[in-house]
């Protein structure tokens, strides 16, 4: 057995591709989604259109675009001029105030503000409206401390926990770790055991005395051991690069994760049953495994949203339960006793995979 | 320490392709036996049954009394098996292949160093370097010291001289002969029918049925019929020249030459009429030698019987 899992390891060493894939994307895919998708708004050129040029809108003004979120880039006169800026395509918003806006404002208490927004970005536009409603609420509420007047207006505070800044780094390292793993540890066991088939090498481990049970752990001992160090690869960039709290036990977490190595492995064991090629296990992992566990399983797309049929298939892809798992020891900082039902699931799927590809694997060429 | 076979009445089909129809063989302690056929006859397939890797759809095969299919963790024991392809790993070195092998079988090199000393003597000075760059004649030394690093008694080589040069298939042979001397039962599947003599019996094959078992010099005995090599100045319409000319004869190059079988009552006849008529179809310096048949003449004639049944 020690001499398989050797010789798995002069496989691995000895193909640089496989070198590139298994420590090279990790990398990659982790500064991709660190740096490149975000959903964070900096810097938004926005224009404005200031009918009244008084007090409180230069105020207001001075606000939104102190609060880094915005960027100036546009004083307009007229509301003729709008649409010309918008049909520019820089100017993602513009901020128009009424005439006598603070007159108004004295005198009967309330004023208006439009937004207009480019709504070609849906996501972005949305964010912008919501930035912007939220600096003027802080705004007016002030006013109204400041003023004494306590006309008791009933506010909506929404505050956003674990992530106050909506950083989107939380949200993806937990998904691009479980994508990983998942990508890593299913398809390079599954293609490196149809590689043998093909080879015809597998001919002659059938041949010789050793046990199906013997080939699988040889052939994923050393991926469970790349896996792992691809994982602390990825968690000192997030620490650092990206500066992500583990807020709860970090020897845990990495128990966890490891548990779902191991899942991950025995499903590519699994696929390499069922597929005779390395081009098959290839495809298989990718549609099989790679959509689903991107799209269904709450990394991107929030699973509340999803039709009903498939919430209930996202029930079945481990990494969604795998992800929760994760944001809680991460974000949350909780303990094990918050997620013991996840891990129950991601455990017995384990086990079912294991015993599946076991009972499956061919013990003859047929 | 070698082992006998029975195969009894095994038929295997792959959809509607019969690989084997209804081949029933007896091998004995100690022999090198060898199968003869041209690819797709049903050789491997009968490998493959022997080595447990496939199950025959009837029929019963037993190795030593132990059975293919009850009792395939024993045969696995005690078989070396070395596939038509090469089983090598190419990015392993020559040394870590062995090894790899020998591990697999409980075992190690040092143990049996002796078993393949005369095979693995050839190849060790290269033992560093990567199966990927061994040539063919070395990469099947190394797949034969693989097959036996586990001390089998039973021996199963599928092809394993297809691709190799002559050289190399002749020392291979004089090496396997060794081996029988160490008492392994062993069967060997090749396409050269030169190489049937070598072995104590061969069993020739065609579309999965065994058209003959018997010793070399047997079958050479019961062939029956006259050849004559023909040669002329033109060998390039001369195959078809002499099929034209002698519809019921059998007619095929080989080597320099063609060779027409003959059964004609009157040899010498038949040979003076050969020369007039290939003269009245231009061929000149014509040169017609009776010739005793090899066993490649004894094979294709009892394939042709084969065909035309």
């Amino acid at each position: 057995m020690w001499a398989f899992i050797k010789k798995e390891f002069f496989h691995i060493f000895r193909d640089y591709r496989s070198m590139v894939i298994l420590f090279g994307m990790p990398i990659v895919q982790v500064l991709l989604f660190g740096f490149a998708i975000t959903n964070e708004i900096n810097d938004a050129q926005i224009a404005i259109l200031d009918h009244s040029k008084d007090v409180v809108t230069r105020e207001l003004t001075q606000k939104i675009v102190s609060s880094n979120y915005f960027l100036l880039v546009e004083n307009l006169e007229s509301n003729n001029q709008i649409e010309a800026e918008f049909k520019k395509g820089d100017i993602k918003q513009v901020v128009i105030f009424e005439s006598g806006f603070a007159r108004k404002l004295e005198k009967e208490g309330k004023a208006s503000i439009q937004l207009l927004l480019d709504a070609s970005e849906p996501n972005t536009a949305n964010m912008l409206n919501a930035y912007t409603t939220g600096i003027i609420n802080t705004y007016s509420m002030q006013k109204m401390i400041n003023s004494n007047a306590v006309p008791l207006s009933i506010q909506v505070d929404s505050k956003m926990l674990f992530n106050p800044e909506l950083k989107s780094v939380y949200m993806f390292v937990p998904g691009v770790i479980t994508v990983l793993l998942m990508l890593v540890s299913a398809m390079m066991t599954s293609i490196s055991i149809t590689r043998e088939k093909e080879l015809g090498t597998m001919e002659a481990l059938l041949v010789s005395p050793l046990k199906p049970i013997q080939i699988i752990i040889g052939k994923v001992t050393p991926y469970v051991l790349l896996s792992f160090i691809n994982l602390v690869v990825i968690l000192l960039l997030a620490k650092f690069v990206f500066l992500m709290p583990i807020r709860g036990s970090l020897v845990l977490l990495l128990a966890e994760c490891l548990l779902f190595i191991v899942m991950a492995l025995a499903l590519g064991i699994l696929i390499s049953t069922i597929s005779k090629t390395q081009q098959q296990a290839m495809m298989m992992s990718m549609f099989a495994l790679m959509l689903p566990t991107i799209l269904l399983s709450g990394f991107i797309f929030p699973i509340e949203n999803m039709p009903l049929i498939l919430q209930y298939i996202s029930h079945l892809m481990p990494p969604k339960w795998f992800i929760i798992i994760i944001k809680n020891i991460m974000l949350k900082g909780v303990g094990i006793s918050y997620f013991w039902k996840e891990t129950l699931i991601i455990a017995f799927m384990t086990v079912f995979f294991i015993g599946m590809s076991v009972k499956k694997f061919k013990i003859r060429l047929e | 320490m070698s082992v006998n076979i029975n195969i009894r009445n095994i038929t295997k089909s792959f959809g509607e392709i019969q690989a084997l129809n209804n081949v029933s063989l007896d091998i004995d302690q100690g022999e090198l036996f060898g199968f003869i056929g041209p690819d797709g006859s049903g050789k491997t397939s009968l490998f493959r049954i022997l080595t447990s890797l496939l199950l025959p759809d009837t029929g019963t095969v037993s190795v030593d009394g132990l059975d293919v299919v009850k009792d395939f963790k024993k045969i696995r024991n005690i078989t070396g098996y070395m596939p038509g392809r090469f089983s090598l790993y190419a990015d392993l070195s020559v040394e870590e292949n062995l090894n790899f092998y020998a591990s697999i079988f409980n075992t190690s090199v040092k143990e049996n160093y002796d078993l393949i000393k005369d095979i693995y003597s050839h190849i060790e000075p290269f033992k560093k370097r990567k199966v990927h760059a061994l040539s063919g004649g070395m990469k099947q030394k190394l797949a034969l010291s693989c097959a036996l690093v586990h001390k089998p008694s039973l021996l199963i080589l599928d092809e394993p001289t297809t691709g190799v040069d002559a050289v190399s298939r002749m020392e291979f042979w004089e090496l396997l002969k060794k081996m029988q001397k160490i008492n392994i039962t062993i069967l060997v599947s090749t396409p050269y029918m030169d190489e049937a003599s070598l072995c104590d019996r061969v069993a020739l094959m065609q579309n999965g049925n065994l058209l003959a078992v018997n010793t070399p010099q047997q079958i050479i005995k019961q062939y029956k019929q006259q050849i004559f090599a023909v040669k002329t100045d033109n060998m390039h319409p001369l195959v078809a020249d002499l099929e034209r000319m002698n519809k019921e004869a059998l007619v095929y190059r080989f080597g320099e030459s063609i060779h027409v079988s003959s059964n004609a009552y009157d040899l010498e006849l038949f040979e003076s009429e050969l020369k007039t008529n290939l003269s009245k179809l231009n061929h000149k310096d014509i040169r017609i030698n009776k010739i005793s048949p090899l066993i490649e003449d004894c094979f294709l004639a009892l394939m042709d019987k084969n065909v035309v049944e």
